[in-house]
């Protein structure tokens, strides 16, 4: 059984006359130890699908699913009281940005001791001890009196190691990081990378890692999920999806990276901009911008069909040339 | 300066169009109520050249003093040493007169193009603004030239009487890079243009500013920290770290051949899609020294695997070595292999 297991998620916003679904549909499942990619641009419902999972969608948004199970427990109509016991102990979350995730008024010890306070039996000086632990885990230098510091006097390579350290003190069964290297300069984006593998394989977590960067995942990713417009429109093994990507769009996604056109003078595009709350198309929703569009594309909508290893969302899913299997 | 500061290319018989030598720029900070104030040398003796119609990437982490670089270059600030030669004219000695005719001739593209556009003014009226200040053209006049413009950077007629917060970030950008187009500048400086952008729109952006060199022969100077993006778009490649050039050449020796231990960390620190794109990493150990207090000798001895005792003591200088200039005192022996990240012999 699935560590985690997402069957027909959707997240809705507006009034229920006008609503806008800014996740239809998305099916998902993490086994215990895997690492999932989760790829999209802005806009593609990723971060919504994942603060979904957290219960961290607010009303007047409103969520809905066939199934969202986490370790055999269904979370969706769970009572909150009991959700608080799984939400931040046995799934936890790293935001992209460590310095605003933070609570400036606080030291950092405080808010690593809160964590604790509120899922382990832990008390008195053995909080202290444990979160000391933690900072050392996550490789900050001089721990003991980076506890007394608050986050302004932190780096931002040093407070991602401070969420990190937050974010697994109570030794979660799974990790979602939502674009945790973003905003980090490229050395240092290393480091961290470096140590959440780590830590997730030492401690046999599963990590869902949502990024826009397609290199970070093809490095350490066992599964891709590609998402565009609130919909999964492709899911692949990483050894796959790289060298024969099934649908249009994640092949325009790969083309347009500059590691695809070495050497050429320009690179490959994808016409337009994922369409919004007003511009959503009838039929597939990348039908505006494919190149390969047919006329069933513009008025049918796709569901998720087998091509090759991956599921892919397109009734003409490419082949292993790349070519669409037209007709 | 002396020849070897220009790193040899074919393409360096044009005249330069813009020429920095040892450009440098002290900020003073504040270190507390009356405890005086300390020196950040943000920018060192960084000289460069750079001709019509090329591009010279600046490369280097947040603080190296990339975006203090541009700020010199466009004339925004005065800086506290060297020289800056646009199109044959000294900017320190210019009076205010000819310095308003060098204005126009470097232009800006910012990184945030959400931040960059007055959201209370229309994009027509935005863009017509460096015409009104700068040109003698009538009204009809400008916005002819305008709407010629938008059509060049793919922007649509209609979106002449709408406000930025009408588009998207891509979109955005094209305004901004019109905006810097509009006087038909020699030196465009672009400041992490596309860092902002989903890959996919990225990709049309990076499309359209080498379609702009093509077409007015603009000279770029492009900042960037995305290795992938300086490999496709540059001639040049100044690898920047803690306000110091550290290593300068054309694109080919330096991604054929990093030389510095810098720019070699920041390769293999580059993650790839092809498993044979990607390099042995390395991890480089800690972050950028604080400005305040800057370690002594090479400034990235703290961070450097073959540091020895001589890095720590000694300021290296840039000089040419295998057709680029590095500032490095053991480079010798890592072009010749004698030492290697995880073989170096303690002295």
């Amino acid at each position: 059984m699935a560590l985690l297991e997402i069957n027909k998620l959707s997240v809705e916003f507006g009034s229920a006359a006008h609503p806008f679904r800014a996740v239809s549909n998305v099916d998902l499942s993490v086994d215990a130890g895997d690492i999932v990619g989760v790829v999209g641009e802005s806009g593609s419902g990723k971060s919504v699908t994942m603060l979904a999972l957290m219960g961290l969608i607010d009303a007047p948004g409103r969520v809905t699913a066939d199934a969202l199970n986490f370790d055999g427990k269904p979370l969706l109509n769970m009572k909150p009281a009991q959700k608080r016991q799984i939400v931040g102990r046995d799934i936890s979350m790293i935001f992209q940005d460590a310095l605003t995730s933070l609570n400036p008024a606080y030291t950092v010890g405080f808010q690593l001791i809160e964590t604790l306070r509120q899922h382990t039996p832990l008390r008195g000086d053995a909080l202290k001890q444990r979160a000391l632990e933690l900072l050392e885990l996550v490789e900050i230098p001089d721990a003991k009196s980076r506890l007394n510091a608050y986050p302004h006097q932190l780096s931002g390579g040093m407070s991602q190691r401070v969420m990190i350290a937050i974010a697994i003190a109570c030794n979660p069964k799974l990790l979602i990081a939502d674009e945790p290297t973003t905003a980090l300069d490229v050395t240092v984006q290393q480091q961290i990378m470096e140590l959440l593998l780590n830590l997730q394989k030492s401690q046999g977590m599963g990590l869902i890692l949502i990024t826009h960067d397609l290199a970070v995942v093809a490095e350490v990713a066992q599964h891709v999920v590609v998402m565009y417009a609130g919909e999964v429109v492709e899911k692949s093994p990483v050894t796959e999806i790289f060298d024969r990507p099934r649908h249009p769009y994640t092949q325009a996604l790969l083309a347009s990276i500059p590691e695809h056109s070495k050497g050429a003078e320009r690179l490959h595009t994808l016409p337009g901009v994922v369409p919004g709350q007003y511009d959503r198309p009838s039929g597939c929703l990348l039908s505006p911008r494919c190149p390969y569009v047919q006329d069933r594309c513009r008025t049918e909508h796709p569901d998720l069909y087998p091509a090759g290893a991956a599921v892919a969302r397109c009734f003409y899913a490419l082949d292993d040339a790349g070519r669409p299997t037209h007709v | 300066m002396s020849e070897t500061l220009t790193p040899q290319s074919p393409a360096e018989t044009v005249r330069p169009i813009l020429i920095a030598r040892e450009l440098s720029k002290y900020y003073a900070v504040s270190r507390g109520f009356l405890r005086g104030h300390a020196t950040v040398k943000a920018l060192n003796n960084v000289s460069f050249e750079l001709a019509p119609q090329r591009t010279l990437a600046v490369v280097g982490e947040s603080g190296c003093g990339k975006s203090t670089l541009a700020r010199q270059l466009t004339m925004v600030e005065t800086p506290s040493g060297g020289s800056l030669n646009i199109d044959g004219t000294e900017v320190a000695t210019a009076n205010a007169s000819e310095r308003k005719k060098l204005r126009p001739k470097v232009q800006m593209v910012f990184q945030n193009p959400y931040a960059s556009l007055n959201p209370r003014k229309k994009v027509g009226t935005q863009l017509e603004e460096p015409l009104l200040l700068n040109t003698d053209l009538t009204a009809q006049q400008r916005e002819q030239r305008v709407r010629e413009m938008m059509t060049r950077v793919g922007l649509r007629p209609e979106h002449y009487h709408r406000y930025p917060h009408m588009f998207s970030g891509g979109q955005r950008q094209r305004i901004a890079v019109a905006r810097a187009m509009m006087l038909n500048p020699e030196v465009l400086v672009a400041d992490e243009p596309t860092s902002a952008l989903d890959v996919s729109i990225q990709a049309q952006i990076l499309n359209l500013f080498m379609d702009l060199q093509q077409e007015f022969g603009t000279a770029y100077v492009f900042i960037s920290h995305n290795l992938s993006v300086v490999e496709h778009v540059a001639d040049d490649v100044m690898v920047m770290y803690f306000g110091s050039a550290v290593e300068y050449g054309t694109r080919q020796a330096i991604f054929e051949q990093p030389l510095h231990p810098y720019t070699r960390a920041l390769m293999q620190a580059t993650p790839a899609i092809r498993a044979e794109n990607r390099k042995t990493r390395n991890r480089l150990q800690g972050e950028l020294p604080s400005p305040i207090n800057p370690p002594s000798g090479c400034t990235f001895h703290t961070r450097c695997p073959y540091a020895n005792d001589h890095c720590r003591a000694v300021v290296p200088e840039l000089r040419p070595i295998a057709g680029r200039l590095v500032s490095c005192h053991r480079v010798e022996e890592i072009l010749s292999g004698s030492i290697t990240a995880t073989n170096v012999p303690k002295n």
